[in-house]
């Protein structure tokens, strides 16, 4: 129930990020979600790939930095207050999100995702789905 | 109108010097032979025996000490007495390999206190003065140092340690401080303390300053002396020798007074080791004629340094130093501390990093700071941002514990620092510290 994640460490330096992503371009990479957290020293690229292993080789080559994580896309309902119903849910349960960022699906025209990182992907998708929610599979995003 | 502590030394002529020097070397060179065996192979190596020196004209005939000596020998190898004799150490701050351990008996400390009171007379101290030392305390020579000579010259002393500035500001209004010892930048950051405090140096009774253990320049001294009100003094020693008070600054400030009664100066060409003429600029050797604990012959201090027999106004004829202009070795002195970047390098390696890295020294608000580049180990990093920067603290932490000094520690990308075939630049120090 989750889908792969790459995180790429980036200098906080000007042109880093355009650097990163020219590369992935000349090299066909294709992303489907992007959030950059940022400190004074260094950012932390995070991106959901179409085809995900080969996006990893990619940027092994290239020397990059990066680690694979796995985590959870949750449809989110086009109406107010069903981002904070979600979390809700979260915490009713103690489960803790370390980070989370938006999601638009191309192949699900009209479906919104939130990417969520928490540390137990399993028991935080049970929860979710319960309570009602769509947790969605990597196939149904692209 | 000069005072002395020690007038008949102070200012003898250059022949009653040469000759107390020269029968005081013959006696600590026939000493250290017989009881420190590490020096004893070294002269016995050059073939020179106690007997080849009869006077000062001699002592280019002994073999130096270096650093690297006092490691291999570390800690008991150069010892100059029995241990019973001796009564209390002080140490340099590296917490390994690099560290330094000095014995003193109590004629060490002694003759210690009467060079620091030498400095505290000569920048106008005197029994009537309340000397407030804001060194450390403790294995650093800085605070026991300006205490026992304060002491010695009769002032009231008080023994506040560094730190905690408010209070100090508060002592130095209620008990009407005429003398502050502490380190340059210290001594400036009290300045700016007082100032955010509201106070004028007009609100203090301070007089004079006695500042060391860092390299400052005439800038600073500039900035201290209007900030606090006072007359400003440099300070000169290591804890090889034995601390603050080696030499010392008079009225004139063109240069410290060297207590060459006590330790004989030296300039040596750190690539031939030859004698290089007073004059002439070269590393700066020192030779402990009195030293009971830790009596060391021609030790190579890597200080870059030029001495001047010019007559002095203070009428004081003891050689002066100039302050040193730099460094032979590598090593960083940041915050009064002794740094080598080796010492980095081995906490890289320790930790499972690359030995690659960049050291940034730099003086901000007349605080030192040190910033280190480190790359990125690829297996410890994360998709957190906290799981980047807990590694950078647990890296801070590991260099704190061996510099005895806080960096600020920065990771970088792997292979981003660059590489050299030849000697790599380690190390950037923004600091103007020479004038």
């Amino acid at each position: 129930m989750s889908v792969k994640q790459i995180s790429v460490f980036i200098e906080n330096k000007t042109g880093k990020l355009a650097e990163v992503t020219r590369y992935m371009a000349d090299n066909n990479v294709n992303m489907k979600a992007l959030s950059v957290a940022d400190t004074h020293d260094f950012g932390i690229l995070r991106i959901i790939c179409e085809d995900h292993t080969s996006a990893v080789n990619v940027l092994k080559d290239g020397g990059y930095v990066i680690a694979e994580t796995e985590v959870l896309a949750v449809e989110i309902p086009d109406r107010p207050g069903s981002l904070a119903e979600i979390l809700e849910t979260l915490v009713k349960a103690d489960i803790a999100v370390e980070y989370t960022y938006a999601f638009l699906s191309v192949k699900n025209i009209g479906h919104a995702y939130m990417i969520f990182r928490v540390d137990d992907n399993a028991l935080a998708s049970a929860t979710l789905v319960e309570a009602g929610f769509n947790v969605a599979e990597k196939t149904s995003l692209f | 109108m000069q005072n002395y502590f020690q007038p008949e030394l102070e200012c003898a002529s250059y022949e009653e010097m040469k000759k107390l020097q020269s029968e005081k070397l013959v006696q600590q060179v026939k000493n250290v032979y017989d009881n420190v065996e590490y020096y004893r192979n070294l002269m016995d190596e050059k073939g020179v025996r106690p007997d080849d020196i009869r006077s000062v004209d001699d002592l280019y005939k002994l073999p130096f000490l270096t650093k690297a000596d006092l490691r291999d020998a570390y800690p008991f190898g150069l010892l100059g007495t029995d241990l019973k004799n001796c009564v209390r150490i002080h140490s340099t701050s590296g917490t390994t390999g690099k560290r330094v351990v000095a014995f003193y008996t109590q004629k060490d400390i002694d003759l210690w206190d009467d060079c620091c009171a030498r400095a505290i007379i000569a920048a106008g101290g005197s029994e009537e003065d309340i000397c407030q030392v804001a060194y450390g305390y403790g294995l650093f020579t800085g605070g026991f140092g300006l205490n026992g000579g304060s002491q010695k010259v009769g002032c009231l002393t008080l023994p506040m340690s560094s730190g905690n500035t408010e209070r100090q500001i508060q002592f130095m209004q209620d008990l009407h401080s005429t003398i502050i010892c502490c380190t340059p930048s210290y001594a400036a950051y009290i300045g700016e303390t007082l100032k955010e405090m509201g106070l004028t140096p007009d609100d203090l009774d301070l007089k004079a300053g006695i500042f060391g253990a860092e390299p400052w320049t005439e800038e600073m001294r500039r900035d201290i002396e209007k900030s606090l009100g006072i007359k400003a003094y440099d300070i000169f020693g290591l804890t090889e020798t034995t601390g603050p008070g080696v030499a010392f600054e008079c009225s004139e400030q063109t240069g410290m007074h060297v207590n060459e009664d006590h330790f004989i100066p030296e300039i040596i060409d750190p690539e031939t080791e030859e004698v290089l003429p007073v004059g002439e600029k070269g590393e700066l050797v020192f030779t402990s004629l009195d030293k009971e604990g830790f009596p060391l012959l021609r030790y190579r201090t890597r200080d870059i340094c030029v001495l001047s027999r010019e007559k002095c106004s203070c009428g004081r004829t003891l050689i002066k130093m100039a302050k040193p202009m730099g460094r032979s070795d590598d090593m960083l002195i940041i915050r009064g501390v002794n740094v080598f970047p080796s010492q980095i390098e081995t906490v890289l390696l320790n930790e499972g990093y690359s030995p690659y890295y960049m050291i940034e020294v730099d003086r901000k608000n007349n605080v030192d700071t040190l910033d280190v580049f480190v790359e990125l180990n690829p297996e410890q990093f994360t998709d957190t941002v906290k799981g980047v920067s807990s590694k950078e603290k647990e890296l801070a932490l590991a260099i704190t514990q061996m510099l005895g000094i806080r960096p600020s520690v920065h990771l970088v990308a792997p292979k981003s620092i660059a590489r050299s075939e030849g000697k790599a630049v380690r190390v950037v120090d923004k600091r103007k510290l020479h004038d």
